[in-house]
């Protein structure tokens, strides 16, 4: 029983070190003040212990020098840990260009993740090592919180928008994954793992096991299954915008408005169109709340995304070919009309 | 549900409803607070609403945790979330009253010459603490009344499938739940300046350092909710303005601990059980409020937001510093308020014990959190298990350390012996009547002349100014 006893979680990430780095920071300084304090506080107290029922202290009623002294460095010291802290937080906020990118979907009480080539599992990520990679997480239910502390990452999953996160893997080996967010009952059961895997391991596990459709596959067949394609003709104008080369543009709204269309935007369209309307259309766009799940409203997302030259991030093999034509016969997309 | 009546029926009302009805008008040298009748109905209003409370916890318990966060506590979460909504709500209302009685009583009925640099900063601690109280619980009760609303009637307000933002909650509740903390912590500080006076026999080392850090903590502490957001998604410039103004309230308190220790210098010290209590509240503030440092670097916080490092932190702040503070009070003011002396050994030992107790239960909890630890799970993997054990024992010794004071304060009040006006040899309007105080408090309105704790008549005096 008490041969597993850790002190201090592994470090299996490149931002691990970054964050245990500053945490030594932060706590020598605490140590020492907290020393400084009680080892003051003990000393004066046997030192100036009363000696006789009578006895007063000396009246001194303070000293402008120490204020300062005791209020500025304090100040310096934290000045410095927000600095660096900020610092180490936008590195961890903001993914690398190029992350090879994976949904998740929370729900009580499990994580479902897809993978871009189709792998799906539960509960389970395997990632390659050594290549950053990027989560775009969203939740069927409450808020949960992805969780895994050997690469100190964390995000809350919220229903209703899309939180990131990403890491980059540097030791092979099995992780705990934890959700954070306290959801519900079993919410201490809402565990998994993450497996890092060497580059050539991770091809393997891609190319063995049960992958079904892309998501970029899956979104365009559910795009003709719920007919958007009615309206949203490839390549001309029909009773609703063309999503050629939207994803990543600006698109101007009928109240005069700009937004850039990204993973929200894309997903408000579905979900609430009426929210924003497009410049030059009609609000006749039906809402597909309830029609959809998270994860098909991620594999629609996945599919307008395939549809623009940005929007395509990078497979998981490592080249930068782009994820569509890979399984999908589409034919060539025309680009995109000017105007939008 | 441990959380919500710890926070909302125990540490908020702890400090104020009992030592600071009684304390704040005898401090000031007045009769009765300025609205005796009001205090009573607040008393009510707690009482009931502590009835919806246990009613909820008696038939089932909220499963939400005291954050009651949306949408889980609006659409998902099936238990009594209602009637436990509704007695935070309630009992809001008994926290405005207190405070807004706190406030008048302090600016209308001071005694002659007691001026506001004369008061004792027990008396400032309770002023910005009431601040706190009529200022942020309304919003409290706002944002359970949505709750509420958004269950019973479906208005889309936090359920994003109902076009609501599940986020809004929490900014609205940390508006107010941040500066709970400081309702819980500024009343124990000021017991704290009071204990550290009198038992070193010493007048306050930066009197007005100590006194403008509590209004310092009262108003910036509204300011700084946005830490419990860093990883929830919003804004990473916003996420940069909450650090940064956490780290700013950082240092009244450290102003505080400072003045506290070099007031002991020089002083005629004795450890009687009130100074051990206030010796320990300083050791575990001074850990818990470093730790807030370390949740307030935004890249150390991702890591550590909702795992046990910050359950440490904020029971080292809330159970370890409001708690220390309320016993220490509660130890100093006994002879006071009921004319009884206790047992001194045995508030020494029991003083050590819950000192002991506590950081056995709670420290381990520290390494658990940055290992990885989430909160609020019942069930973890085994390289936990060992830390757990400790904090499970330290908290059966913690307990029998609070069991012992209710034990001889129990005593004391059928078999103690008789308490003179001032046992400890104590300087302040307090310890000038007799214990227990007469209905009326004074006989005759006092003419205060001097601040609190001057132990040496100003011709005598001749320390290092
Ligand atoms: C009845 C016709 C119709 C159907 C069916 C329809 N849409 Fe739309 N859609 C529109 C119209 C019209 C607009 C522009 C007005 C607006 O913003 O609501 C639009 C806008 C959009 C936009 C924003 C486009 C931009 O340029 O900003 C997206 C994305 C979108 N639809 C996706 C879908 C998807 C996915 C489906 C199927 C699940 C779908 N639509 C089904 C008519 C339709
Ligand atoms: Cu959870
Ligand atoms: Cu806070």
């Amino acid at each position: 029983m008490f041969t597993n006893f850790p002190l201090f979680p592994q470090q299996a990430s490149v931002q691990a070190g970054q964050v245990d780095a500053i945490y030594f920071f932060v706590v020598a300084i605490t140590a020492f003040f907290s020393l400084i304090i009680a080892g003051a506080i003990a000393f004066f107290a046997a030192k100036y212990r009363r000696r006789h029922d009578a006895e007063v202290g000396v009246a001194i009623h303070g000293s402008l020098i120490l204020e300062i002294l005791w209020s500025v460095i304090p100040f310096f010291l934290t000045m410095g840990m927000f600095a660096w802290g900020a610092k180490v937080f936008f590195d961890l906020y903001r993914p690398p260009a190029g992350a090879m990118e994976i949904f998740v979907v929370g729900k009580q009480w499990m994580w479902k993740i897809q993978h871009m080539d189709g792998q799906r599992e539960i509960n389970e990520l395997h990632v390659p090592v050594g290549r950053p990679v990027k989560l775009i997480m969203g939740s069927e239910d409450v808020i949960h919180s992805f969780y895994i502390p050997a690469f100190r990452v964390k995000a809350d999953v919220i229903p209703g928008r899309y939180n990131t996160l990403w890491f980059e893997a540097t030791k092979p080996g099995t992780y705990h994954l934890f959700c954070a967010e306290y959801c519900g009952t079993k919410h201490s059961g809402m565990t998994g793992r993450v497996v890092a895997m060497d580059p050539a391991d991770y091809q393997a596990w891609l190319s063995g096991g049960s992958a079904s459709d892309s998501p970029v596959a899956a979104g365009e067949k559910l795009f003709q299954d719920l007919v958007c394609n009615t309206c949203h003709i490839q390549g001309s104008q029909g009773r609703g915008p063309v999503l050629t080369n939207l994803f990543g543009n600006t698109v101007e709204l009928q109240d005069g408005g700009r937004v850039t269309a990204d993973e929200a935007y894309i997903r408000e369209s579905i979900v609430n169109p009426q929210a924003k309307i497009v410049a030059g259309f009609q609000p006749i766009m039906p809402t597909f709340q309830g029609l959809v799940t998270e994860e098909q409203l991620l594999q629609l997302i996945a599919y307008v995304r395939s549809l623009s030259a940005q929007g395509t991030a990078p497979s998981p093999a490592g080249t930068a070919a782009p994820t569509m034509p890979q399984k999908s016969d589409q034919p060539v997309q025309e680009p995109r009309k000017p105007g939008r | 549900m441990h959380g919500v009546v710890m926070v909302f029926f125990f540490l908020i009302p702890s400090i104020p409803a009992v030592l600071g009805n009684f304390l704040v008008p005898i401090m000031i040298g007045a009769k009765d607070l300025a609205f005796p009748r009001i205090n009573l109905l607040s008393w009510y209003i707690y009482v009931l609403g502590g009835v919806f409370t246990l009613f909820a916890a008696l038939s089932g318990g909220v499963d939400t945790g005291w954050t009651f966060y949306t949408p889980y506590s609006t659409a998902a979460s099936n238990s009594h979330v209602m009637s436990a909504a509704l007695g935070v709500f309630i009992t809001g209302f008994s926290s405005i009253l207190t405070g807004l009685n706190f406030i008048v009583t302090i600016h209308r009925m001071r005694a002659p010459g007691m001026t506001w640099f004369r008061l004792p900063l027990f008396i400032w601690a309770h002023y910005a603490t009431s601040l706190i109280m009529i200022l942020g619980t309304p919003v409290i009760a706002i944002t359970v009344l949505m709750v509420a609303a958004e269950r019973a009637l479906h208005l889309g307000i936090f359920d994003p499938a109902l076009g609501g933002d599940p986020v809004l909650f929490q900014h609205l509740f940390w508006f107010y739940s941040h500066p709970a903390v400081y309702i819980m912590i500024l009343p124990a500080m000021g017991v704290i300046s009071e204990i550290v006076q009198a038992f070193s026999r010493k007048n306050i080392f930066g009197y007005s350092f100590i006194a403008f850090s509590s209004l310092a903590i009262a108003v910036i502490g509204f300011f700084v909710w946005g830490h419990h957001l860093f990883v929830a998604g919003q804004s990473v410039y916003a996420g940069l303005i909450f650090s940064f103004i956490s780290f700013l309230v950082a240092i009244p308190s450290a102003i505080k601990v400072f003045n506290w220790t070099a007031t002991i210098y020089k002083g005629s010290v004795s450890l009687d059980s009130p100074m051990l209590y206030a010796f320990g509240f300083i050791g575990l503030f001074t850990i818990g409020g470093l730790t807030g440092l370390v949740l307030a670097t935004m890249g150390i916080d991702i890591h550590v937001h909702d795992t046990y490092f910050v359950v440490a932190h904020f029971h080292y702040i809330m159970v370890g510093g409001a708690i220390m503070g309320y016993l220490g009070g509660l130890h100093y003011w006994w002879p006071k308020m009921t004319g009884k002396l206790y047992s001194e050994a045995w508030s020494k030992f029991s003083a050590l014990i819950v000192f002991v107790g506590f950081n056995l239960t709670f420290f381990p909890q520290f390494i658990a959190g940055y290992i990885g630890m989430p909160r609020r799970y019942h069930a973890y993997p085994p390289e936990f298990q060992v830390l757990n054990v400790l904090s499970s024992a330290g908290a059966s010794i913690l307990a029998v350390g609070y069991i012992i004071p209710l034990i001889y304060f129990m005593y004391s009040l059928v078999a103690g012996e008789k308490a003179a006006n001032d046992p400890w040899g104590s300087r302040g309007l307090e310890w000038e009547i007799p214990s227990p105080p007469p209905t009326e408090n004074f006989t005759v309105t006092p003419v205060v002349t001097e601040g609190t704790h001057q132990y040496v008549h100003p011709s005598q005096e001749v320390g290092v100014a």
